[in-house]
Protein backbone atom coordinates (compact mmCIF):
# COMPACT_ATOMS: atom_id res chain seq x y z
CA UNK A 1 0.00 0.00 0.00
CA UNK A 2 1.01 3.62 -0.29
CA UNK A 3 1.99 3.84 3.37
CA UNK A 4 4.46 1.01 2.81
CA UNK A 5 5.99 2.81 -0.17
CA UNK A 6 6.36 6.01 1.80
CA UNK A 7 8.06 4.29 4.68
CA UNK A 8 10.43 2.44 2.29
CA UNK A 9 11.42 5.73 0.64
CA UNK A 10 11.88 7.19 4.12
CA UNK A 11 14.19 4.36 5.06
CA UNK A 12 16.34 4.89 2.00
CA UNK A 13 16.91 8.52 2.95
CA UNK A 14 17.76 7.55 6.50
CA UNK A 15 20.55 5.25 5.31
CA UNK A 16 22.15 8.09 3.35
CA UNK A 17 22.07 10.46 6.30
CA UNK A 18 23.03 7.86 8.88
CA UNK A 19 26.31 9.50 9.89
CA UNK A 20 24.58 12.80 10.68
CA UNK A 21 21.59 11.27 12.44
CA UNK A 22 23.60 9.02 14.73
CA UNK A 23 24.81 11.44 17.42
CA UNK A 24 21.52 13.31 18.03
CA UNK A 25 19.61 10.03 17.90
CA UNK A 26 21.97 8.51 20.46
CA UNK A 27 21.62 11.61 22.64
CA UNK A 28 17.84 11.32 22.45
CA UNK A 29 17.87 7.65 23.41
CA UNK A 30 20.27 8.31 26.28
CA UNK A 31 18.25 11.25 27.50
CA UNK A 32 15.03 9.24 27.60
CA UNK A 33 16.62 6.03 28.79
CA UNK A 34 19.00 7.30 31.46
CA UNK A 35 16.38 8.52 33.99
CA UNK A 36 14.60 5.16 33.80
CA UNK A 37 17.88 3.31 34.20
CA UNK A 38 18.85 5.59 37.10
CA UNK A 39 15.59 4.78 38.89
CA UNK A 40 16.22 1.07 38.52
CA UNK A 41 19.85 1.50 39.60
CA UNK A 42 18.93 3.46 42.73
CA UNK A 43 16.21 0.97 43.66
CA UNK A 44 18.59 -1.92 43.08
CA UNK A 45 21.47 -0.33 45.00
CA UNK A 46 19.58 -0.06 48.28
CA UNK A 47 18.01 -3.46 47.76
CA UNK A 48 14.99 -2.34 49.75
CA UNK A 49 12.61 -2.57 46.78
CA UNK A 50 10.95 -5.77 47.97
CA UNK A 51 10.60 -4.42 51.50
CA UNK A 52 8.94 -1.18 50.31
CA UNK A 53 6.85 -2.97 47.69
CA UNK A 54 5.15 -5.10 50.32
CA UNK A 55 4.43 -2.38 52.88
CA UNK A 56 0.75 -1.63 53.62
CA UNK A 57 1.24 1.90 52.24
CA UNK A 58 2.30 0.56 48.84
CA UNK A 59 -0.07 -2.43 48.75
CA UNK A 60 -3.07 -0.20 49.49
CA UNK A 61 -2.03 2.16 46.70
CA UNK A 62 -1.46 -0.72 44.26
CA UNK A 63 -4.81 -2.29 45.05
CA UNK A 64 -6.63 1.04 44.71
CA UNK A 65 -4.87 1.82 41.43
CA UNK A 66 -5.76 -1.59 40.01
CA UNK A 67 -9.42 -1.26 41.01
CA UNK A 68 -9.96 2.34 39.93
CA UNK A 69 -8.15 2.04 36.60
CA UNK A 70 -10.18 -1.09 35.77
CA UNK A 71 -13.45 0.71 36.53
CA UNK A 72 -12.27 3.64 34.44
CA UNK A 73 -11.60 1.29 31.53
CA UNK A 74 -15.03 -0.31 31.90
CA UNK A 75 -16.79 3.08 31.85
CA UNK A 76 -14.71 4.23 28.88
CA UNK A 77 -15.61 1.08 26.91
CA UNK A 78 -19.32 1.11 27.78
CA UNK A 79 -19.86 4.81 27.09
CA UNK A 80 -17.02 5.38 24.64
CA UNK A 81 -17.65 2.59 22.14
CA UNK A 82 -21.09 3.83 20.97
CA UNK A 83 -19.77 7.39 20.91
CA UNK A 84 -16.71 6.41 18.88
CA UNK A 85 -18.86 4.46 16.40
CA UNK A 86 -21.29 7.36 16.10
CA UNK A 87 -18.46 9.77 15.34
CA UNK A 88 -16.87 7.38 12.86
CA UNK A 89 -20.02 6.59 10.88
CA UNK A 90 -22.39 9.55 10.97
CA UNK A 91 -22.28 13.18 9.94
CA UNK A 92 -24.33 15.66 11.90
CA UNK A 93 -24.20 19.37 12.68
CA UNK A 94 -21.87 20.23 15.55
CA UNK A 95 -19.88 17.03 15.17
CA UNK A 96 -16.61 18.96 15.05
CA UNK A 97 -17.49 20.43 18.44
CA UNK A 98 -17.75 16.97 19.97
CA UNK A 99 -14.43 16.05 18.37
CA UNK A 100 -12.79 19.07 19.99
CA UNK A 101 -14.45 18.29 23.30
CA UNK A 102 -13.06 14.77 23.28
CA UNK A 103 -9.56 16.02 22.45
CA UNK A 104 -9.59 18.68 25.18
CA UNK A 105 -8.85 16.47 28.20
CA UNK A 106 -5.84 15.07 26.31
CA UNK A 107 -4.21 18.47 25.94
CA UNK A 108 -5.39 20.08 29.19
CA UNK A 109 -3.26 19.92 32.33
CA UNK A 110 -4.93 17.30 34.57
CA UNK A 111 -5.15 19.90 37.36
CA UNK A 112 -7.59 21.81 35.15
CA UNK A 113 -9.64 18.64 34.89
CA UNK A 114 -9.60 18.41 38.69
CA UNK A 115 -10.80 21.96 39.14
CA UNK A 116 -13.47 21.47 36.44
CA UNK A 117 -14.77 18.35 38.17
CA UNK A 118 -14.77 20.16 41.49
CA UNK A 119 -16.89 23.06 40.23
CA UNK A 120 -19.23 20.50 38.66
CA UNK A 121 -19.49 17.71 41.21
CA UNK A 122 -17.99 19.32 44.31
CA UNK A 123 -20.23 20.30 47.20
CA UNK A 124 -20.66 23.76 45.73
CA UNK A 125 -20.60 22.56 42.13
CA UNK A 126 -23.47 23.06 39.72
CA UNK A 127 -24.48 19.39 39.95
CA UNK A 128 -22.78 18.60 43.25
CA UNK A 129 -24.94 21.03 45.18
CA UNK A 130 -28.07 19.06 44.25
CA UNK A 131 -26.33 15.76 44.99
CA UNK A 132 -25.19 17.11 48.36
CA UNK A 133 -28.76 18.08 49.17
CA UNK A 134 -29.79 14.53 48.30
CA UNK A 135 -27.12 13.20 50.65
CA UNK A 136 -24.71 12.04 47.94
CA UNK A 137 -21.09 13.00 48.43
CA UNK A 138 -18.56 12.43 45.68
CA UNK A 139 -15.47 14.48 46.54
CA UNK A 140 -12.89 12.58 48.65
CA UNK A 141 -14.34 9.18 47.70
CA UNK A 142 -13.05 6.35 45.52
CA UNK A 143 -15.83 7.29 43.09
CA UNK A 144 -14.15 10.68 42.70
CA UNK A 145 -10.90 8.91 41.78
CA UNK A 146 -12.67 6.92 39.06
CA UNK A 147 -14.40 10.03 37.70
CA UNK A 148 -11.13 11.98 37.61
CA UNK A 149 -9.40 9.11 35.80
CA UNK A 150 -12.30 8.67 33.37
CA UNK A 151 -12.32 12.36 32.47
CA UNK A 152 -8.63 12.31 31.71
CA UNK A 153 -8.21 8.82 30.24
CA UNK A 154 -11.44 7.97 28.37
CA UNK A 155 -10.63 10.29 25.43
CA UNK A 156 -7.63 8.08 24.61
CA UNK A 157 -9.97 5.11 24.15
CA UNK A 158 -12.61 7.07 22.24
CA UNK A 159 -10.02 8.57 19.86
CA UNK A 160 -8.40 5.25 19.09
CA UNK A 161 -11.69 3.38 18.81
CA UNK A 162 -13.05 6.02 16.42
CA UNK A 163 -9.99 5.63 14.18
CA UNK A 164 -10.49 1.88 14.31
CA UNK A 165 -14.13 2.10 13.20
CA UNK A 166 -13.18 4.55 10.45
CA UNK A 167 -10.69 2.05 9.06
CA UNK A 168 -13.49 -0.52 8.57
CA UNK A 169 -15.01 -0.05 5.14
CA UNK A 170 -18.74 0.65 5.59
CA UNK A 171 -19.45 -1.46 2.51
CA UNK A 172 -18.61 -4.55 4.58
CA UNK A 173 -21.42 -3.61 6.95
CA UNK A 174 -23.80 -2.88 4.09
CA UNK A 175 -23.00 -6.25 2.57
CA UNK A 176 -23.85 -7.94 5.86
CA UNK A 177 -27.14 -6.04 5.95
CA UNK A 178 -28.05 -7.10 2.40
CA UNK A 179 -27.34 -10.68 3.42
CA UNK A 180 -30.02 -10.27 6.08
CA UNK A 181 -27.99 -9.47 9.19
CA UNK A 182 -29.48 -6.96 11.57
CA UNK A 183 -27.40 -3.78 12.09
CA UNK A 184 -26.51 -5.00 15.57
CA UNK A 185 -25.41 -8.38 14.26
CA UNK A 186 -23.44 -6.75 11.45
CA UNK A 187 -21.70 -4.57 14.04
CA UNK A 188 -20.95 -7.53 16.27
CA UNK A 189 -19.80 -9.97 13.61
CA UNK A 190 -18.26 -7.70 10.97
CA UNK A 191 -17.27 -4.31 12.36
CA UNK A 192 -16.17 -5.34 15.83
CA UNK A 193 -13.72 -8.08 14.73
CA UNK A 194 -12.17 -5.76 12.12
CA UNK A 195 -11.84 -2.82 14.55
CA UNK A 196 -10.81 -5.06 17.43
CA UNK A 197 -7.04 -4.33 17.44
CA UNK A 198 -7.78 -0.59 17.63
CA UNK A 199 -10.30 -1.05 20.44
CA UNK A 200 -7.76 -3.13 22.32
CA UNK A 201 -5.01 -0.56 21.75
CA UNK A 202 -7.32 2.25 22.87
CA UNK A 203 -8.25 0.29 25.96
CA UNK A 204 -4.61 -0.23 26.88
CA UNK A 205 -3.80 3.46 26.35
CA UNK A 206 -6.80 4.47 28.45
CA UNK A 207 -5.88 2.06 31.23
CA UNK A 208 -2.24 3.20 31.27
CA UNK A 209 -3.29 6.86 31.38
CA UNK A 210 -5.72 6.15 34.22
CA UNK A 211 -2.97 4.36 36.12
CA UNK A 212 -0.70 7.41 35.94
CA UNK A 213 -3.39 9.99 36.76
CA UNK A 214 -2.29 12.41 39.47
CA UNK A 215 -3.30 16.05 39.08
CA UNK A 216 -7.05 15.71 38.73
CA UNK A 217 -7.24 13.08 41.46
CA UNK A 218 -5.26 15.13 43.98
CA UNK A 219 -7.57 18.10 43.51
CA UNK A 220 -10.92 16.34 43.18
CA UNK A 221 -10.46 13.26 45.38
CA UNK A 222 -7.77 14.29 47.85
CA UNK A 223 -5.28 11.80 49.22
CA UNK A 224 -6.24 9.15 51.75
CA UNK A 225 -4.56 5.78 52.09
CA UNK A 226 -6.76 2.92 50.86
CA UNK A 227 -9.55 5.28 49.74
CA UNK A 228 -8.19 7.83 47.27
CA UNK A 229 -4.40 7.44 47.43
CA UNK A 230 -3.48 5.72 44.17
CA UNK A 231 0.11 4.92 43.16
CA UNK A 232 0.98 8.36 41.75
CA UNK A 233 -0.48 10.07 44.83
CA UNK A 234 1.45 7.70 47.07
CA UNK A 235 4.64 8.72 45.24
CA UNK A 236 3.90 12.39 45.86
CA UNK A 237 2.99 11.65 49.48
CA UNK A 238 6.16 9.65 50.05
CA UNK A 239 8.26 12.39 48.45
CA UNK A 240 6.60 15.11 50.49
CA UNK A 241 7.08 13.16 53.72
CA UNK A 242 10.84 13.37 53.19
CA UNK A 243 11.39 10.26 55.31
CA UNK A 244 13.51 8.61 52.69
CA UNK A 245 13.74 9.23 49.00
CA UNK A 246 14.02 5.44 48.56
CA UNK A 247 10.27 4.92 49.13
CA UNK A 248 9.15 7.13 46.21
CA UNK A 249 11.91 5.54 44.12
CA UNK A 250 10.62 2.05 44.89
CA UNK A 251 7.05 3.13 44.07
CA UNK A 252 8.24 4.73 40.84
CA UNK A 253 10.01 1.57 39.72
CA UNK A 254 6.83 -0.43 40.25
CA UNK A 255 4.83 2.08 38.21
CA UNK A 256 7.47 2.15 35.45
CA UNK A 257 7.30 -1.63 35.21
CA UNK A 258 3.49 -1.56 34.99
CA UNK A 259 3.53 1.18 32.34
CA UNK A 260 6.26 -0.54 30.34
CA UNK A 261 4.31 -3.81 30.40
CA UNK A 262 1.26 -1.97 29.02
CA UNK A 263 3.28 -0.37 26.24
CA UNK A 264 4.85 -3.66 25.23
CA UNK A 265 1.35 -5.12 25.11
CA UNK A 266 0.28 -2.12 23.01
CA UNK A 267 3.13 -2.74 20.56
CA UNK A 268 2.16 -6.37 20.22
CA UNK A 269 -1.41 -5.31 19.47
CA UNK A 270 -0.69 -2.41 17.09
CA UNK A 271 2.16 -4.38 15.53
CA UNK A 272 -0.61 -6.67 14.33
CA UNK A 273 -2.47 -3.66 12.94
CA UNK A 274 0.41 -2.32 10.85
CA UNK A 275 1.33 -5.79 9.58
CA UNK A 276 -2.22 -6.13 8.32
CA UNK A 277 -1.98 -2.71 6.69
CA UNK A 278 1.23 -3.57 4.86
CA UNK A 279 0.06 -6.91 3.48
CA UNK B 1 -3.26 2.06 9.72
CA UNK B 2 -4.92 5.39 10.03
CA UNK B 3 -4.62 4.80 13.75
CA UNK B 4 -0.96 3.90 13.80
CA UNK B 5 0.18 6.78 11.59
CA UNK B 6 -1.85 9.35 13.48
CA UNK B 7 -1.05 8.10 16.93
CA UNK B 8 2.64 7.82 16.04
CA UNK B 9 2.64 11.42 14.87
CA UNK B 10 0.87 12.51 18.05
CA UNK B 11 3.24 10.50 20.18
CA UNK B 12 6.27 11.94 18.39
CA UNK B 13 5.05 15.48 18.95
CA UNK B 14 4.37 14.74 22.60
CA UNK B 15 7.77 13.16 23.15
CA UNK B 16 9.51 16.08 21.48
CA UNK B 17 7.73 18.49 23.79
CA UNK B 18 8.60 16.47 26.87
CA UNK B 19 12.23 16.20 25.78
CA UNK B 20 12.47 19.95 25.20
CA UNK B 21 11.02 20.73 28.61
CA UNK B 22 13.22 18.22 30.38
CA UNK B 23 16.27 19.53 28.52
CA UNK B 24 15.47 23.06 29.64
CA UNK B 25 15.19 21.84 33.23
CA UNK B 26 18.42 19.89 32.93
CA UNK B 27 20.30 22.89 31.53
CA UNK B 28 19.21 24.93 34.51
CA UNK B 29 20.53 22.19 36.76
CA UNK B 30 23.84 21.99 34.87
CA UNK B 31 24.54 25.63 35.59
CA UNK B 32 24.82 24.65 39.22
CA UNK B 33 28.49 23.67 39.24
CA UNK B 34 29.77 23.13 42.77
CA UNK B 35 30.87 26.45 44.13
CA UNK B 36 34.48 26.66 45.22
CA UNK B 37 33.72 29.71 47.35
CA UNK B 38 33.91 29.35 51.08
CA UNK B 39 30.51 28.57 52.50
CA UNK B 40 31.03 30.36 55.77
CA UNK B 41 29.04 33.55 55.98
CA UNK B 42 30.91 36.74 55.36
CA UNK B 43 31.03 39.15 58.31
CA UNK B 44 27.94 41.34 58.34
CA UNK B 45 29.90 44.58 58.14
CA UNK B 46 31.83 43.44 55.08
CA UNK B 47 28.76 42.16 53.24
CA UNK B 48 26.92 45.36 54.02
CA UNK B 49 29.80 47.40 52.65
CA UNK B 50 30.32 45.35 49.49
CA UNK B 51 27.74 45.79 46.77
CA UNK B 52 25.89 42.50 46.35
CA UNK B 53 25.37 41.34 42.81
CA UNK B 54 23.75 38.14 41.62
CA UNK B 55 20.82 35.79 41.71
CA UNK B 56 19.71 34.34 45.02
CA UNK B 57 17.62 31.16 45.15
CA UNK B 58 15.59 30.68 48.32
CA UNK B 59 13.89 27.37 49.12
CA UNK B 60 11.16 28.15 51.64
CA UNK B 61 8.31 26.30 53.39
CA UNK B 62 4.92 26.72 51.72
CA UNK B 63 3.53 28.61 54.73
CA UNK B 64 6.09 31.37 54.10
CA UNK B 65 4.86 32.03 50.54
CA UNK B 66 3.16 35.41 51.01
CA UNK B 67 5.54 36.75 53.66
CA UNK B 68 8.71 35.78 51.78
CA UNK B 69 7.52 37.35 48.55
CA UNK B 70 7.36 40.65 50.46
CA UNK B 71 10.66 40.03 52.23
CA UNK B 72 12.26 39.21 48.87
CA UNK B 73 10.93 42.40 47.28
CA UNK B 74 12.22 44.50 50.21
CA UNK B 75 15.61 42.76 50.04
CA UNK B 76 15.82 43.47 46.30
CA UNK B 77 14.95 47.10 46.96
CA UNK B 78 17.79 47.33 49.48
CA UNK B 79 20.22 45.55 47.12
CA UNK B 80 19.61 46.69 43.56
CA UNK B 81 22.05 44.14 42.09
CA UNK B 82 20.26 41.17 43.59
CA UNK B 83 17.52 39.08 42.04
CA UNK B 84 15.67 36.76 44.41
CA UNK B 85 13.84 33.66 43.17
CA UNK B 86 11.79 31.40 45.41
CA UNK B 87 10.83 27.76 45.45
CA UNK B 88 7.97 27.12 47.87
CA UNK B 89 7.00 23.59 48.92
CA UNK B 90 6.53 21.41 51.99
CA UNK B 91 9.63 21.34 54.21
CA UNK B 92 10.48 17.63 53.75
CA UNK B 93 10.17 17.98 49.97
CA UNK B 94 12.52 20.98 50.00
CA UNK B 95 15.05 19.04 52.06
CA UNK B 96 14.84 16.11 49.63
CA UNK B 97 15.27 18.45 46.66
CA UNK B 98 18.42 19.99 48.18
CA UNK B 99 19.66 16.50 49.06
CA UNK B 100 19.29 15.49 45.41
CA UNK B 101 21.27 18.52 44.28
CA UNK B 102 18.68 21.19 43.53
CA UNK B 103 20.35 24.62 43.28
CA UNK B 104 19.46 26.51 46.46
CA UNK B 105 21.30 29.21 48.40
CA UNK B 106 18.98 29.60 51.40
CA UNK B 107 16.88 26.93 53.08
CA UNK B 108 14.01 28.17 55.28
CA UNK B 109 11.84 25.42 56.83
CA UNK B 110 8.81 25.16 59.08
CA UNK B 111 10.30 22.91 61.73
CA UNK B 112 13.62 22.17 63.42
CA UNK B 113 13.26 18.43 62.78
CA UNK B 114 13.73 18.79 59.03
CA UNK B 115 16.51 21.35 59.50
CA UNK B 116 18.33 19.01 61.90
CA UNK B 117 18.06 16.27 59.27
CA UNK B 118 19.50 18.69 56.69
CA UNK B 119 22.34 19.59 59.05
CA UNK B 120 23.04 15.91 59.78
CA UNK B 121 23.52 15.33 56.07
CA UNK B 122 25.66 18.47 55.81
CA UNK B 123 23.20 20.03 53.36
CA UNK B 124 23.36 23.33 55.23
CA UNK B 125 26.55 25.10 56.10
CA UNK B 126 26.10 26.07 59.72
CA UNK B 127 23.83 26.02 62.73
CA UNK B 128 20.45 27.47 61.79
CA UNK B 129 18.86 30.60 63.15
CA UNK B 130 15.21 30.86 64.17
CA UNK B 131 13.62 33.77 62.36
CA UNK B 132 9.88 33.36 63.02
CA UNK B 133 7.25 31.52 64.98
CA UNK B 134 3.72 30.51 64.07
CA UNK B 135 0.62 29.03 65.66
CA UNK B 136 -2.17 26.71 64.58
CA UNK B 137 -5.80 27.62 63.94
CA UNK B 138 -8.82 25.68 62.71
CA UNK B 139 -9.85 26.91 59.28
CA UNK B 140 -13.51 26.54 58.31
CA UNK B 141 -15.45 27.77 55.28
CA UNK B 142 -17.18 31.01 56.25
CA UNK B 143 -20.58 29.34 55.74
CA UNK B 144 -19.36 26.84 58.37
CA UNK B 145 -21.29 23.77 57.12
CA UNK B 146 -19.77 21.63 59.90
CA UNK B 147 -21.02 24.06 62.57
CA UNK B 148 -17.68 24.26 64.30
CA UNK B 149 -17.23 26.82 67.04
CA UNK B 150 -14.46 25.28 69.15
CA UNK B 151 -11.76 22.57 68.83
CA UNK B 152 -13.99 20.04 70.61
CA UNK B 153 -16.36 20.08 67.61
CA UNK B 154 -13.66 18.48 65.44
CA UNK B 155 -14.74 15.09 66.78
CA UNK B 156 -18.36 15.51 65.64
CA UNK B 157 -19.53 12.54 63.60
CA UNK B 158 -19.65 12.93 59.82
CA UNK B 159 -17.36 15.96 59.77
CA UNK B 160 -15.05 16.27 56.76
CA UNK B 161 -11.64 17.20 58.10
CA UNK B 162 -8.58 17.81 55.95
CA UNK B 163 -5.08 17.80 57.41
CA UNK B 164 -1.59 18.06 55.99
CA UNK B 165 -0.08 14.60 55.80
CA UNK B 166 2.13 13.24 58.57
CA UNK B 167 5.78 14.32 58.38
CA UNK B 168 4.87 17.64 56.80
CA UNK B 169 5.52 20.05 59.72
CA UNK B 170 1.97 21.41 59.98
CA UNK B 171 0.61 17.85 59.78
CA UNK B 172 2.80 16.83 62.70
CA UNK B 173 1.96 19.97 64.66
CA UNK B 174 -1.78 19.40 64.12
CA UNK B 175 -1.60 15.83 65.40
CA UNK B 176 0.51 16.99 68.34
CA UNK B 177 -2.08 19.65 69.18
CA UNK B 178 -4.89 17.06 69.05
CA UNK B 179 -2.83 14.98 71.47
CA UNK B 180 -2.58 17.99 73.80
CA UNK B 181 -6.37 18.30 73.72
CA UNK B 182 -6.87 14.61 74.46
CA UNK B 183 -4.74 14.96 77.58
CA UNK B 184 -7.32 17.44 78.88
CA UNK B 185 -10.31 15.94 80.69
CA UNK B 186 -12.88 18.16 78.93
CA UNK B 187 -12.04 16.56 75.55
CA UNK B 188 -12.06 13.01 76.85
CA UNK B 189 -10.07 9.89 76.10
CA UNK B 190 -9.87 8.85 72.47
CA UNK B 191 -10.48 12.42 71.28
CA UNK B 192 -7.49 12.39 68.93
CA UNK B 193 -8.59 9.13 67.28
CA UNK B 194 -12.17 10.34 66.93
CA UNK B 195 -10.92 13.47 65.17
CA UNK B 196 -8.54 11.50 62.95
CA UNK B 197 -11.46 9.24 61.95
CA UNK B 198 -13.01 12.36 60.37
CA UNK B 199 -10.00 12.97 58.12
CA UNK B 200 -10.99 12.63 54.45
CA UNK B 201 -7.67 13.72 52.96
CA UNK B 202 -4.02 14.05 53.95
CA UNK B 203 -2.72 16.83 51.73
CA UNK B 204 0.92 17.15 50.68
CA UNK B 205 1.26 20.71 52.00
CA UNK B 206 -0.56 23.34 54.02
CA UNK B 207 -1.69 25.45 51.06
CA UNK B 208 -3.58 22.46 49.65
CA UNK B 209 -5.42 22.17 52.99
CA UNK B 210 -6.41 25.84 52.83
CA UNK B 211 -7.65 25.43 49.25
CA UNK B 212 -9.87 22.46 50.15
CA UNK B 213 -11.43 24.53 52.96
CA UNK B 214 -11.74 27.61 50.78
CA UNK B 215 -13.59 25.60 48.12
CA UNK B 216 -16.00 24.38 50.79
CA UNK B 217 -15.13 20.74 50.07
CA UNK B 218 -13.81 20.29 53.60
CA UNK B 219 -15.72 21.30 56.74
CA UNK B 220 -12.49 22.10 58.54
CA UNK B 221 -8.70 21.99 58.32
CA UNK B 222 -5.89 22.65 60.76
CA UNK B 223 -3.47 25.22 59.35
CA UNK B 224 -1.13 27.99 60.48
CA UNK B 225 -2.64 31.26 61.71
CA UNK B 226 -0.66 32.97 58.92
CA UNK B 227 -2.40 30.92 56.22
CA UNK B 228 -5.66 32.81 56.72
CA UNK B 229 -4.41 35.78 54.71
CA UNK B 230 -6.29 38.90 53.69
CA UNK B 231 -7.30 37.33 50.35
CA UNK B 232 -9.23 34.65 52.23
CA UNK B 233 -11.24 36.92 54.48
CA UNK B 234 -14.87 36.30 53.66
CA UNK B 235 -14.35 32.74 52.39
CA UNK B 236 -12.39 31.18 55.26
CA UNK B 237 -12.81 31.80 58.97
CA UNK B 238 -10.16 31.02 61.58
CA UNK B 239 -11.26 29.43 64.84
CA UNK B 240 -8.55 29.83 67.48
CA UNK B 241 -6.95 26.93 69.32
CA UNK B 242 -6.34 27.95 72.96
CA UNK B 243 -2.70 28.43 73.98
CA UNK B 244 -2.62 25.42 76.31
CA UNK B 245 -3.35 23.06 73.40
CA UNK B 246 -1.63 24.96 70.64
CA UNK B 247 1.80 24.14 69.26
CA UNK B 248 4.34 26.84 68.51
CA UNK B 249 5.95 26.26 65.12
CA UNK B 250 9.50 27.56 64.84
CA UNK B 251 11.05 28.48 61.49
CA UNK B 252 14.79 27.82 61.08
CA UNK B 253 16.87 29.26 58.24
CA UNK B 254 20.38 28.46 57.05
CA UNK B 255 22.79 28.88 54.14
CA UNK B 256 22.93 25.81 51.88
CA UNK B 257 26.37 24.12 51.80
CA UNK B 258 26.56 24.15 48.00
CA UNK B 259 25.24 27.70 47.71
CA UNK B 260 26.43 29.54 44.61
CA UNK B 261 25.90 32.87 46.37
CA UNK B 262 26.81 32.29 50.03
CA UNK B 263 27.42 35.99 50.66
CA UNK B 264 24.04 37.08 49.34
CA UNK B 265 22.49 34.17 51.25
CA UNK B 266 24.05 35.36 54.50
CA UNK B 267 22.92 38.91 53.80
CA UNK B 268 19.39 37.66 53.13
CA UNK B 269 19.32 35.86 56.48
CA UNK B 270 20.64 38.97 58.23
CA UNK B 271 17.88 40.97 56.54
CA UNK B 272 15.29 38.41 57.66
CA UNK B 273 16.42 38.90 61.28
CA UNK B 274 16.71 42.70 61.01
CA UNK B 275 13.98 45.01 62.28
CA UNK B 276 12.79 45.56 58.71
CA UNK B 277 12.56 41.84 57.95
CA UNK B 278 10.86 41.03 61.25
CA UNK B 279 8.32 43.80 60.66
CA UNK B 280 7.29 42.22 57.34
CA UNK B 281 6.94 38.79 58.95
CA UNK B 282 4.83 40.28 61.74
CA UNK B 283 2.60 41.99 59.17
CA UNK B 284 1.86 38.49 57.86
CA UNK B 285 0.95 37.22 61.31
CA UNK B 286 4.19 35.52 62.35
CA UNK B 287 5.57 36.18 65.80
CA UNK B 288 9.16 37.33 66.08
CA UNK B 289 12.37 35.39 66.32
CA UNK B 290 12.82 35.97 70.05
Amino acid sequence: MSAGAVSRRGRARVVGLGWALGPPALLGVLFLGLPIAALAWRAGRTGALAEHATSAFVLDALRLSAITSTFTLLIAVIVGTPLAYLLARYRFPGKWLIDVLIDLPIVLPPTVAGVALLVTLGRRGIVGEQLDAAGIDIAFTTTAVVLAQTFVAAPFYIRTAKAGFESVDPSHERLAWTLGASPLRAFREVTLPLAWPSLLAGGILCWARALSELGATLIFAGSFQGRTQTMPLAIVGAFESGKSVEVPIALSVILVCAAAAMLVLLRLVTGGVSRDAHV
Amino acid sequence: MNLSVRSLRNAAAGLLLVAAMALAAACRGDGDSPSPTSTTAAPTAASAAARLDGELTVFAAASLTAAFKDVGAAFEDANSGVDVTFNFAGSPALRTQVEEGAPADVLALADNKNMQAALDKKLVAQAWRTFARNRLVIAVPSANPGEISAPVDLANGGLKLVLAQEDVPVGNYARESLGNMEADATFGAGFRDRVLANVVSNEPNVKAVVTKVQLGEADAGIVYATDITGDLKGTVTAIPIPDEFNVVATYPVSVVSDAKEPEIAAAFIDFLLSAAGQAILEEHGFTGAE
